[in-house]
């Protein structure tokens, strides 16, 4: 297949280290079982998206925004807040009017 | 009366103004029809004391003359829509459980319009998914059943599998629906309902579950295409807390409606015949095309000649931006947590993310990772955003020369559950017809316009041009008064 961009950025075949790798990344747990079946699945997922090197972009700037708008501006004021109870309100664990994790420093 | 579950919107409302029923027996007959369809999955939690509150509230306003758009009509919310003080799970085990202080914008806007709320619908999780399988609560089964005498159960297709099935099954006149990449419309066709996403921006995000942002669109699915534009013109309109949101008026969509779309120019683009697509929906869209001629639509054909790369595209741009959006997801705000015993923080990310979320999230996260990754961006996710721009373009040029655009909505009846749930791709692939649309923010609406052999729903899609849903919607009428569709599912449950 022809490439239209960096040959020295073509995809390689996602092996389970690979998979290890990118769940590390996304911050999600896999077992070795996981890592394995993954494997094949993003293969043939990353293999299927390969078509779109064929396609001739050059000139071509990424799309940023489908329908044309522009950021508003607003007056640099307090507009919200003093909310603390309802932010809280759903957290699995909180203490003290804080979110509250697991121990990060000894 | 059990009769009002049969009545669509546009009915309800003008009944309840004109005195025929009250909002009340309304409510307490899609009350009593949820209930007794609760082996069709299609609700995640049921609100009665939602709905008949706005009912009640529809009966005072009626007696002092003071009602609303939506006065006395109950409404299906998909469970991708942040609902005050009512769980809201997006399909996800992560946020089993999750009440939201705060009102998504078009909960808030129907509600503030006189609807009231039945229940919240399932859907695939986070609305990855074509056929609703991927739920955390269950598949919804479709109200439809093979005219063969078996009992397989089909999907209502997906994400908005409940919202599709709510309808068709008469448990809510209308719902919400989100169409990312063909959520709206592919469910729509699959169950014989009308079902529209509005040009991107038109609808407000803000409460509303991210997945992929510069696509997640809401959008109304209702039994015809009258009530579809009385529920968007409720649910639309500028939204401060949207950095998307279009600061424009919002059209009168249902007063503006008008059948006759002689002159009109519609294009049948050729790169949307493709192969291995039954020829069932050939025929269909044959006769669709008959339709708009006899309604004196000019029929051109037309082409768009990277619609064979907008599901890759897709498939590229909405894992990455889902990479990105379910980061948010992390058991320290909201949502479930999992703490292994002694571990720290990034162990309890992992375990709570790996636990929370099903497989096909996992995938779609682990693949936007991917594409987002140093070394692969390039290659990848910036190769797709000028993919997609030509795909914009070939739009751009094509809405030069007509005005609306007629293609089927998706390549196949509604398939069984279990069929395709163990292929990725081959269920990607019913949203071949719906995607490039998504990807340049378009309107676009499906209307069910016949049956398979197998006695089920297909539907056509009418694309427009951006901000043009009137046009989409009056050609959808004019489609939907030659089609006469009656056909319904029939009672079983």
């Amino acid at each position: 297949m022809q490439r239209s961009t960096d040959a020295s950025a073509a995809p390689m075949s996602v092996d389970t280290e690979t998979v290890r790798k990118i769940a590390k990344l996304a911050r999600i747990a896999v077992s070795d079982a996981e890592a394995e079946a993954l494997a094949p699945e993003l293969n043939n997922i990353l293999g299927w998206v390969e078509q779109l090197q064929e396609v001739d972009v050059s000139g071509i700037a990424p799309m940023t925004a489908v329908i044309p708008n522009a950021l508003r501006l607003r007056d640099d004021v307090v507009t919200d807040g003093g909310i603390r109870d309802a932010v809280l309100e759903n957290a699995p664990v909180a203490e003290h009017g804080f979110f509250a994790v697991p121990k990060v420093i000894e | 009366m059990s009769e009002v579950t049969n009545l669509g919107i546009a009915a309800i409302r003008d009944g309840v103004r004109d005195g025929a029923f009250s909002a009340r027996e309304v409510a307490e007959g899609f009350i009593s029809a949820v209930e007794r369809a609760r082996v069709l999955n299609a609700f995640v939690i049921e609100t009665p004391d939602h709905a008949l509150a706005a009912a009640d509230a529809a009966d005072a306003a009626r007696a002092s003359g003071d009602l609303k758009p939506l006065s006395g009509v109950p409404l299906g919310i998909k469970d991708l829509f942040a609902t005050k003080g009512y769980q809201t799970t997006a399909g996800s085990h992560i946020l089993g459980g999750f009440e939201p202080v705060y009102e998504s914008t078009v909960s808030g806007n129907l509600f503030a319009a006189g609807a009231g709320m039945l229940g919240k619908l399932n859907m695939d999780e986070f609305a990855m998914g074509s056929s609703n399988e991927t739920s955390a609560y269950g598949p919804v089964l479709s109200p439809w059943r093979r005219n063969d005498g078996g009992n397989a159960a089909l999907t209502p297709g997906g994400s908005s599998g409940g919202s599709a099935s709510a309808v068709a099954a008469r448990l809510a006149p209308g719902v919400t629906g989100t169409d990312t990449g063909g959520s709206i419309r592919q469910p729509a066709a699959f169950v014989g309902i009308t079902g529209i996403k509005p040009t991107y921006g038109r609808c407000s995000r803000w409460g509303m579950v991210a997945f992929a942002s510069s696509l997640d669109q809401a959008g109304p699915m209702a039994r015809d295409v009258r009530d579809c534009a009385i529920m968007l013109e409720a649910m639309a309109g500028f939204d401060a807390k949207d950095s998307t949101s279009l600061d424009l008026p919002v059209p009168n969509w249902e007063a503006m409606l008008n059948s006759d779309i002689r002159g009109k120019r519609i294009g049948i683009p050729k790169e949307y015949r493709i192969d291995g697509v039954p020829e069932e929906i050939d025929r269909v869209w044959e006769q669709g095309i008959a339709w708009m001629r006899d309604a004196g639509a000019e029929i051109v054909e037309v082409s768009l000649p990277h619609t064979k790369y907008a599901l890759p595209t897709y498939y590229i741009i909405a894992p990455a931006e889902a990479s990105s959006n379910l980061a948010r997801y992390d058991g320290v705000r909201y949502g479930r947590r999992v703490a292994p015993e002694g571990g720290n923080l990034q162990d309890m990310y992992e375990a709570t993310r790996a636990a929370g979320f099903g497989p096909e999230v996992k995938r779609r996260i682990m693949i936007g990772t991917y594409v987002l990754s140093a070394g692969f961006y390039d290659a990848y996710f910036n190769q797709a955003q000028k993919v997609r721009a030509l795909i914009a373009r070939d739009f751009e040029r094509v809405f030069e020369e007509v005005d609306l655009l007629l293609t089927p909505t998706a390549p196949s009846a509604a398939f069984g559950l279990g069929e395709k749930s163990n292929d990725p791709i081959a269920m990607y692939l019913n949203d071949v017809f719906a995607v490039p649309a998504s990807l340049a923010g378009l309107p676009a609406i499906s209307v069910p316009a016949g049956v398979d052999h197998q006695g089920l729903p297909l539907g056509l899609q009418l694309i427009g041009r951006a901000l043009d849903e009137q046009s989409v919607l009056n050609a959808a009428l004019a489609f939907e008064e030659r089609a006469g569709f009656t056909a319904r599912a029939e009672a079983w449950w």
